[in-house]
């Protein structure tokens, strides 16, 4: 397990692959969800830390966050079902939760504490480049990013940068984003490390036409209602996706 | 007379800009555009004139002998302003903003309903989109707040899960703020946000505070001993703050509602973009506010005010649901002035202060809580 900071996702995927991620939300379950998406072809997987006011999440994500709040998933408890994941899986895990989260349990602190955890990067939806950049943490860029934020970002960012592909919360949408294109363009021409898309995209064909601009795609939502099918489905749709991006 | 720019949205340790990235470059652009027109001679007259002949400023202030005897206690009347609350001062101008930034399409939220009149009313007077979020429990105790709102031609959305007041009508505002960012202002309605709402609210609300202070030296040819106002976000209090705020003999008191004391009972936070004092639980999850005053059912609260607590320059306390409904028939019985629910709670502290000369904001007018005041 890498220590947090390290820029894992800087090392080329094998063969040039494209690199899957999977979000699942953190609760009782979720290390044989987390192990299912593995088995499906996953290589990373976010955990998220659910937030009572979800700012950045469509219906999905933040009805499955009132869930988890409802089971008592706090901080604690997720930190201690990340411990879990990590016994179970091998592949690179990601918190994703809100600032309101690290103020509470203290920034340095939830940082060290989720790295010990077994945390190989953090993300934070509220929290853009440039404000408290002493926390290390992916960056999230988006269409409306001007070229001079997309800078920041890439300098700021822990190993990949997150491309959010539509203006908009998370959730699936009909098709892929026609900003995505332009983005990707742009972040290009910022960085070198690698580009993973997310927001937005649920489908293989989503995938597929997502990975001809970046080097990986992020499945949330969509992976979220798979998952409340239970280990099974969630294993088959992620493999789904594994194969779109294989093809 | 105001309070002074903060450094990058900053009072003290709280404010900033906690939001998805997707807004960051809006948040960049509408503060060059309130820059700008701060500064420019145009804006400020077609600001000031549409507040005098649209609006009706400015508003007086009443001496209330009957209901607060043995003071001086002077009410700023708010409730007089068109469309009966304070919330059109802050509406105007972020209309005239939202022309500035060319954008045709309004989303705001709304609690007790007035500021979604106030946004829907600049939106009808400037041919502009309006949608307005409201929970649909507040749609249901603020009634004639939401027939006015489809009359003037604004959509209301309402929201249907968690609370269903203004926390989650606030966090749908924005979500749909952060979908349409390109072709929409969202016009807050209060001292709350990202860096540069707060900012923003309180220089539009400062008005208040600028007449109250002169229509006092006028009347009592001395300044008051304190300026009271209720505390919901916090931007009725802001703006009659920012009048006095220079004077330190002037005693500065916001009211809380005692079940949405953010500030009262709050611990440092993060919601709806900006880091205040917040009725959380030790894990950072927000709390439930409860008041009978949608308005001030809400519970965060501007940074600045979260400020101001701090260095002791103001100072907060709380009323209760049957405080308020109290002052709010007291007041209609010695007056003959119905308040709204909200400025009710800062009435109800006014018999104890220990202060002779004082002015409320009365920031709103009462019809619309009638149903729910009868019904207790
Ligand atoms: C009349 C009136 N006063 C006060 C408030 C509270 O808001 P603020 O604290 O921003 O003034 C409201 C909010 O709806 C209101 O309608």
């Amino acid at each position: 397990m890498t220590a947090a900071g390290t820029p894992w996702a800087a090392a080329p995927l094998s063969g040039g692959a494209k690199a899957l991620v999977v979000y699942l939300m953190a609760g009782a379950r979720t290390p044989e969800l987390a192990e299912a998406a593995v088995e499906g072809g996953a290589d990373i997987v976010e955990i998220g830390f659910p937030f009572s006011d979800p700012l950045a999440d469509g219906p999905v994500i933040r009805r499955a966050a009132e869930r988890a709040l409802a089971e008592g998933m706090r901080t604690q408890a997720c930190l201690e079902c990340l411990a879990c994941v990590a016994e179970r899986v091998e592949v690179p895990l990601v918190p994703m939760t809100y600032s309101s989260l690290l103020e509470a349990y203290g920034y340095d602190r939830f940082a060290t504490d989720a790295a010990a955890a077994g945390a190989t990067g953090l993300i934070v939806a509220d929290l853009p480049a440039g404000e408290r950049p002493a926390l290390r943490r992916i960056q999230l860029v988006a269409p409306t990013s001007t070229d001079e934020r997309l800078r920041l970002a890439a300098r700021e960012t822990d190993g990949w940068l997150y491309l959010v592909t539509i203006a908009g919360t998370t959730g699936a949408r009909e098709s892929l984003s026609p900003a995505l294109a332009g983005l990707a363009a742009r972040a290009r021409r910022a960085t070198d490390l690698p580009l993973y898309a997310g927001f937005g995209i649920s489908t293989p064909a989503h995938a597929a036409a997502a990975a001809d601009h970046v080097d990986g795609v992020v499945v949330g939502s969509r992976a979220l209602e798979a998952a409340e099918g239970g280990p099974g489905t969630l294993r088959a749709y992620v493999r789904s996706l594994r194969d779109a991006l294989r093809a | 007379m105001s309070l002074p720019a903060p450094a990058k949205g900053l009072y003290g340790v709280y404010g900033g800009r906690y939001v998805p990235e997707t807004l960051v470059p809006a948040l960049d652009e509408l503060e060059a555009a309130w820059r700008l027109a701060a500064r420019d001679e145009a804006f400020r007259a077609e600001l000031a004139g549409l507040g005098e002949s649209y609006g009706g400023r400015p508003t007086p202030v009443t001496l209330a002998e009957r209901f607060a005897p043995g003071k001086r206690l002077y009410l700023k009347r708010e409730d007089l302003l068109h469309t009966g609350s304070h919330k059109l001062n802050n509406a105007l101008g972020q209309a005239l903003l939202a022309r500035r930034l060319g954008k045709r399409r309004l989303v705001a939220e709304t609690g007790a309903g007035q500021h979604g009149v106030a946004t829907a009313t600049v939106a009808a007077r400037f041919g502009l989109e309006c949608v307005v979020y409201m929970g649909s429990e507040d749609m249901r105790r603020q009634r004639p707040n939401v027939e006015r709102m489809g009359l003037l031609g604004a959509e209301v959305r309402p929201v249907e899960f968690g609370t269903r007041t203004l926390k989650e009508a606030t966090s749908e505002a924005i979500r749909d703020w952060i979908a349409t960012v390109e072709t929409t202002h969202y016009l807050i309605g209060s001292c709350v946000g990202p860096h540069p709402y707060p900012e923003i609210v309180r220089e539009l609300q400062a008005v208040i505070g600028r007449e109250a202070r002169a229509q006092l030296l006028a009347a009592e040819g001395r300044l008051p001993d304190a300026a009271v106002a209720c505390v919901g976000g916090g931007s009725n209090a802001i703006g009659l703050f920012a009048g006095f705020v220079a004077d330190a003999d002037v005693r500065l008191v916001g009211v809380e509602a005692a079940g949405a004391a953010s500030l009262g009972a709050g611990r440092p936070g993060v919601l709806h973009g900006a880091r205040s004092s917040l009725l959380a639980d030790s894990d950072g999850q927000i709390l439930d506010a409860h008041s009978i005053s949608a308005g001030l059912d809400y519970p965060g609260v501007g940074p600045e005010h979260a400020f101001l607590r701090d260095s002791g320059r103001a100072e907060y306390v709380a009323a209760s649901d049957e405080e308020a409904v109290a002052a709010f028939r007291h007041l209609a019985r010695t007056e003959g002035i119905v308040p709204a629910l909200e400025p009710a709670h800062a009435l109800a502290r006014v018999a104890e202060l220990d202060a002779e000369l004082i002015v409320v904001c009365l920031s709103g007018r009462g019809d619309k809580d009638l149903a729910e005041v009868l019904a207790q």
